[in-house]
Parts: C-alpha cells; sequence; structure tokens
C-alpha cells in the first residue's frame, strides 16, 4: 500500500537511512539456530523442581496447613509456608509509592482468589514436587465470594482485601479517578440527542508459547543467579529484595530473552519464592508454570465495564461526555490501579469535547488478580467509544468517518485533563485512511488541517 | 527408579543415555543429551514448539516415550545448519523477518522442513496446513508462510 507523503512535507526528512528499510533483527539469528537462550535452557545438577499448592476456593479462611504427608514423600526437600516469607506482604508498585501492600507470596490466613498461591513444596523431580503437593493438608472455612464489579461495591458486600478495608482502590482523589472539565451537565441540557450506552469485556489471557517462570541457581558468594523471563527486570529485582529482605547486590537476574510476553509477565510472581527455595536448600531451584497454570494463574487483562453518555449536536459536534469506568483488578492491586488511572486520561478519546466527567474505579473482586496486557487501561476503552461514535454517527444520520473529522483534536485544543494537543495529526490520518479505505468524506473535510482551527 | 538405555541418532550423531522410564523425548533432548532447540510450551501436543522429526515423519517430542525412539533418526532445528552454512528455510525465517519471540521457530522450521522434504513447491494453502499443528501467539504467521515459500523456490531453483 502505497501513502502519500505531502503530509508535513516540510518537516519530513528524506536523508533517512533506516526507515523503510528492512534490517534483520538481532536475535533472529539465535531464534532460526535454535541457540537462543530462554530461561528453561538453563540446566544444573542437583536441580529442585518447585510446585505450588494452590486454593481450590474463591474466598475461605486458612484454619490449619498440615504439610507432614508432604514432607515425608520420597523426593521431597522442602516445604515452604508464609511463616518462610521475609517480608509475605508486598504489591509490586510499592516502588512508586503505589500502596498499600496488599498480596501475600504465600497464603497467610486466607484465601482471596481459587488458584491463590498457599504452599510451595521442592523436590528432586517434577513429577515428586507435584505428588506431594496433593499430600498436603489445608482445612479451609469457605467465605462468600463476590466476581462483579457492580456487586463488590456494594453496601454489605463481602470484603475481599483487608489491606484497603474496601472493594476499590482507594486514590488519593478518593473512591475512584476524576477528571472535571467544563460543565457536563450544561452540556447534556444544550445537546439534540444524548445516548447512554454500556459496554463491558471478560478477562484475556495472553497465552504465551513460553509458560512464566525462573531458574535460581546459588553462587558460592551468598549471591542467587536467577534467570527469569520477566517483562519487567528491575522491578523483579527490587520487589524481590523487599520480599526476601535481602540487598539486591545479593541478586544478580539474568534475562531479556522471553518467549512471548505481551504484558503477561510484568508481574512479581515466581522468582521471590525461587530464590527463596534456594536460598533455603541451597540448591539450583526451577519454577514454570505448567499450560494449566498459565491459563489459569497468570494475570489476564482486566474485565472492565464502561458506561458512556454522550450529548451530541446534529451538526455532529460533542458537547458533553460523561464516563464511568470499572476496572476488575481481582483480589489483589499488581498494575490494576494505574491501569484505571490510565482509563481516566483517556475516555474523551482523540476528540476534542467541552464538557468531560470522568470516574474511573479500580474494583476488588474474588477472581483471579489481573494486570498488565498491551495497552491496559485504554484498549478495552477504545473498543467501548469507537462503537459509541459509530452509534453517535447512526442516531443523528452522518457519514461515521465525517463524523470523527467533526470532533477530531486538532494542535492547540485543550484536552480534557488539561493537556494542551500538540503533534496531533490524526486529520491527516484520517484523510489518508479516507483514501485507502476508498471511503470517500466531503471535500471539505480533506481540507481540514491538524494545524489550523476552521474547516 | 529403574532406568532404561535409550540409543539413537540426534542430527547424524550417535547418542546413548540412561532414562526413567516414561520421560518423553522432549525431556532427554533438554535435560538429559543437552539440546535445547525443542521448546516445551505446553507438554501436552497442543502447541508444537516441541515438534522435531524422527525418521523422516514431523513428531511431537512431548508426547512421544524416549524409550521409543531406540535406533531412530532424529532431527532437531539445531541440527539444521551445515558447517555454519544456514539450510534455506532458516535464511528465508530470517530475511523475512519470520521470527518474533523466537520460541515457536524451531518447531516451526521442523514442520516446514518436513512438508519441502515431501512436496518441493508447496502451494499457499499445503504451507497453512503443514504449519496448523504450531501456534505462534505473537501473531506472525503470513510472514512464516511467506518464509516457507520463499524457502521452497529457492530449493527448486537450486535444483534446477
Amino acid at each position: 500500500m502505497e501513502l502519500r507523503k505531502s503530509y508535513f512535507a516540510d518537516v519530513r526528512q528524506n536523508g533517512l537511512n533506516e526507515i523503510g528499510q528492512p534490517r534483520p533483527r538481532l536475535d533472529s539469528p539465535g531464534h532460526v539456530t535454535g541457540k537462543t537462550a530462554y530461561f528453561a535452557d538453563r540446566n544444573f545438577p542437583g536441580m529442585l523442581h518447585l510446585k505450588m499448592v494452590r486454593s481450590p476456593h474463591h474466598h475461605a479462611r486458612i484454619r490449619s496447613i498440615d504439610t507432614s504427608e508432604a514432607e515425608k514423600h520420597p523426593g521431597v526437600v522442602k516445604v515452604l509456608t508464609a511463616k518462610d516469607v521475609p517480608h509475605n506482604v508486598y504489591t509490586i508498585l510499592i516502588l512508586i509509592q503505589i500502596g498499600p501492600e496488599d498480596e501475600t507470596v504465600l497464603a497467610d490466613g486466607k484465601v482471596r482468589w481459587k488458584g491463590e498461591a498457599v504452599v510451595a513444596v521442592l523436590a528432586e523431580t517434577e513429577r515428586a514436587a507435584q505428588e506431594a503437593a496433593a499430600k498436603v493438608k489445608v482445612d479451609y472455612e469457605v467465605l462468600p465470594a463476590v466476581f462483579d464489579m457492580e456487586e463488590a461495591l456494594k453496601p454489605g458486600a463481602p470484603l475481599v482485601n483487608e489491606y484497603h478495608g474496601q472493594n476499590y482502590y482507594l486514590y488519593d482523589s478518593g473512591e475512584c479517578r476524576k477528571v472535571r472539565f467544563g460543565d457536563v451537565e450544561a452540556g447534556f441540557g444544550q445537546a439534540d440527542h444524548i445516548l447512554e450506552q454500556s459496554y463491558q469485556s471478560s478477562p484475556i489471557e495472553h497465552a504465551p508459547t513460553e509458560t512464566t517462570g525462573c531458574v535460581v541457581a546459588p553462587e558460592g558468594n551468598d549471591r542467587f543467579t536467577c534467570y527469569t523471563n520477566t517483562q519487567a527486570m528491575f522491578f523483579t529485582l527490587d520487589n524481590a529484595s523487599i520480599i526476601l529482605q535481602m540487598p539486591g547486590s545479593k541478586l544478580h537476574f539474568v534475562g531479556g530473552t522471553v518467549g512471548g510476553g505481551f504484558g503477561g509477565k510484568v508481574d512479581v510472581i515466581v522468582e521471590p519464592i525461587a530464590i527463596l527455595g534456594a536460598k533455603l536448600t541451597g540448591r539450583p531451584v526451577c519454577f514454570i508454570y505448567s499450560r494449566e497454570e498459565e491459563m489459569q494463574i497468570s494475570s489476564p487483562r482486566a474485565a472492565e465495564k464502561v458506561v458512556i453518555k454522550d450529548g451530541v449536536m446534529m451538526d455532529g459536534r460533542i458537547v458533553a461526555r460523561k464516563v464511568t469506568g470499572y476496572t476488575d483488578a481481582g483480589a489483589y492491586s499488581r498494575h490494576s490501579p494505574y491501569g484505571a488511572q490510565k482509563g481516566a486520561a483517556h475516555y474523551p478519546g482523540p476528540y476534542t469535547i467541552p464538557n468531560v466527567w470522568i470516574d474511573t474505579y479500580c474494583v476488588y473482586t474474588n477472581r483471579t488478580p489481573s494486570s498488565a496486557m498491551r495497552g491496559f487501561g485504554v484498549t478495552i476503552g477504545d473498543f467501548a467509544l469507537e462503537v459509541q461514535m459509530d452509534k453517535l454517527a447512526r442516531l443523528i444520520g452522518m457519514d461515521p468517518l465525517e463524523f470523527r473529522f467533526v470532533n477530531a483534536y486538532r494542535d492547540g485544543d485543550m484536552k480534557a485533563h488539561r493537556q494542551p494537543t500538540e503533534g496531533a495529526a490524526l486529520i491527516e490520518c484520517m484523510q489518508e485512511a479516507s483514501r485507502a479505505a476508498n471511503w470517500p468524506v466531503a471535500e471539505k473535510y480533506m481540507a481540514m488541517s491538524s494545524y489550523t482551527k476552521g474547516a | 527408579m529403574a532406568k532404561v538405555p535409550v540409543q539413537f541418532t540426534l542430527n547424524g550423531s550417535e547418542k546413548a543415555e540412561f532414562v526413567d522410564s516414561g520421560t518423553t523425548l522432549l525431556h532427554a533432548l533438554r535435560d538429559k543429551i543437552g539440546d535445547t532447540s525443542p521448546k516445551g510450551g505446553c507438554h501436552q501436543g497442543t502447541c508444537g514448539a516441541c515438534s522435531v522429526i524422527i525418521d523422516g515423519e514431523l513428531r511431537l517430542s512431548c508426547l512421544t516415550l524416549a524409550e521409543t525412539c531406540n535406533g531412530a533418526d532424529i532431527r532437531t532445528t539445531s541440527g539444521l545448519a551445515e558447517a555454519g552454512v544456514l539450510h534455506p528455510l532458516q535464511r528465508a525465517f530470517l530475511d523475512a523477518f519470520a521470527t518474533q519471540c523466537g520460541f515457536c521457530t524451531p518447531g516451526m522450521i521442523m514442520a516446514a522442513k518436513v512438508l519441502l522434504d515431501h512436496t518441493a513447491n508447496p502451494s499457499r494453502e499445503e504451507v497453512v496446513e503443514a504449519l496448523s499443528g504450531n501456534i505462534c501467539r505473537c501473531t506472525g504467521y503470513e510472514p512464516i508462510i511467506q518464509a516457507v515459500l520463499t524457502a521452497a523456490r529457492a530449493n527448486s531453483q537450486n535444483a534446477a
């Protein structure tokens, strides 16, 4: 597909050597010869295998844990419970002062989602670890659970996470992230039409071909080398340092080669417990998620609900937009408070709307903790917004692409979260898309520019 | 646990090992023999990352017991280049940007090799069918299909 080069011709550089030229990836020679070393390609003599005992309940109090039979199982070297973890309650974003610490490395007294790690078993073989894990006896008192965000926000709903004290993340702005711009009710008052719609999505699993995991080797000098497929090397190192109460200088992380991540490998889940196992046994430790664990245990993209109310004029201008967004964090924060916050800035879309009101909630439920995935906090929002835009265009009988030209932000426009628009180029992208997709729009839209106002 | 002897040819070299009965060929190759080019993505025969060639046929090494491979001729992606010169399939994957994370690549190349060994000039549909047991989660299927078609053309030009 040949794209026009007439846009921004005054700032376009034609002497570029790399742009537009094919370049081989630097890691491809290793990939095609099978030489690329993924973490699981490291094998050490005497390496132990770690398997987790996981909660079969969505929400339960732990009355007692009996590991005696598991410890007697042939091949078992060590069984770990919450009391073995130096700093058991953590949260990954504490590194950027987003607390409180709300998640346990190994469950202590309570489980809050089905699949939560309770006991770690280290054994000579994967099979022995698996068999011994099945012999751990956990006595649970099952508690009422909540799976729906709106149910979770109602008074009297089961409390998911005591570290928060309520079923939503408490921002410095209160129970939700808020954007207030103009007077949204006045905007609705002047609108020719008002359209309120609700959109929702399910959790989505990244399903990388290489499952989450790490291999840890104790070095002779009290240091530990951790081979990992984390996507967040220094986040993982620093959080491991906190959880293990071990200076970062004792931890050597080797990574950078990830067999598919898509955001699914940014949580700090396998490394601290594997390093602890290596420390307490003096042996190398391998902790790799099975395919089932990857699908059921690893954080998915959050389920979201987005309620959008728009006021629109017959000439195509959106004059007011009110959005309430809900992000299902599951039982623990991980990256979801940040995802919900991103949504707050994003929901006006790439459109200039004079009156905007946005609330986004990060809600706790007894579901699998969600976290990062490709554009988390905005991707589902974009789906909702653009479906809404098509519906609005249909409502006033306007071509959906022309409707977007009318509302597209242009350089100099003030966005609802008080960032002035610069370098937008949205008008020009839509003009080229109109040509490339053979979806013609009226000449006045083809004459528009991102630089100047007026059509 | 009683060990069983296994002996086979891997990329032209004789290999012999003692393994636990029930050990998969994938584990034997990776953990005992040290050929880590076959990857374990699912260990249940659905992703194709562990694909190897046994006596000329495409096999899932995660579902193949090592002890059934006695006397077999086993080929993996790590043995495909000869004297440092890449096989046309490897060359084509490199040139066509057909790798992203690379985890599925060794299995993809094995599946493609078996196709080209049997069908010198496959159609696009035949390539798609041959790769249908191999999952690329980076969604790079189109460049992979193009790489296999390119390699097939390179092969037939060399043969002509």
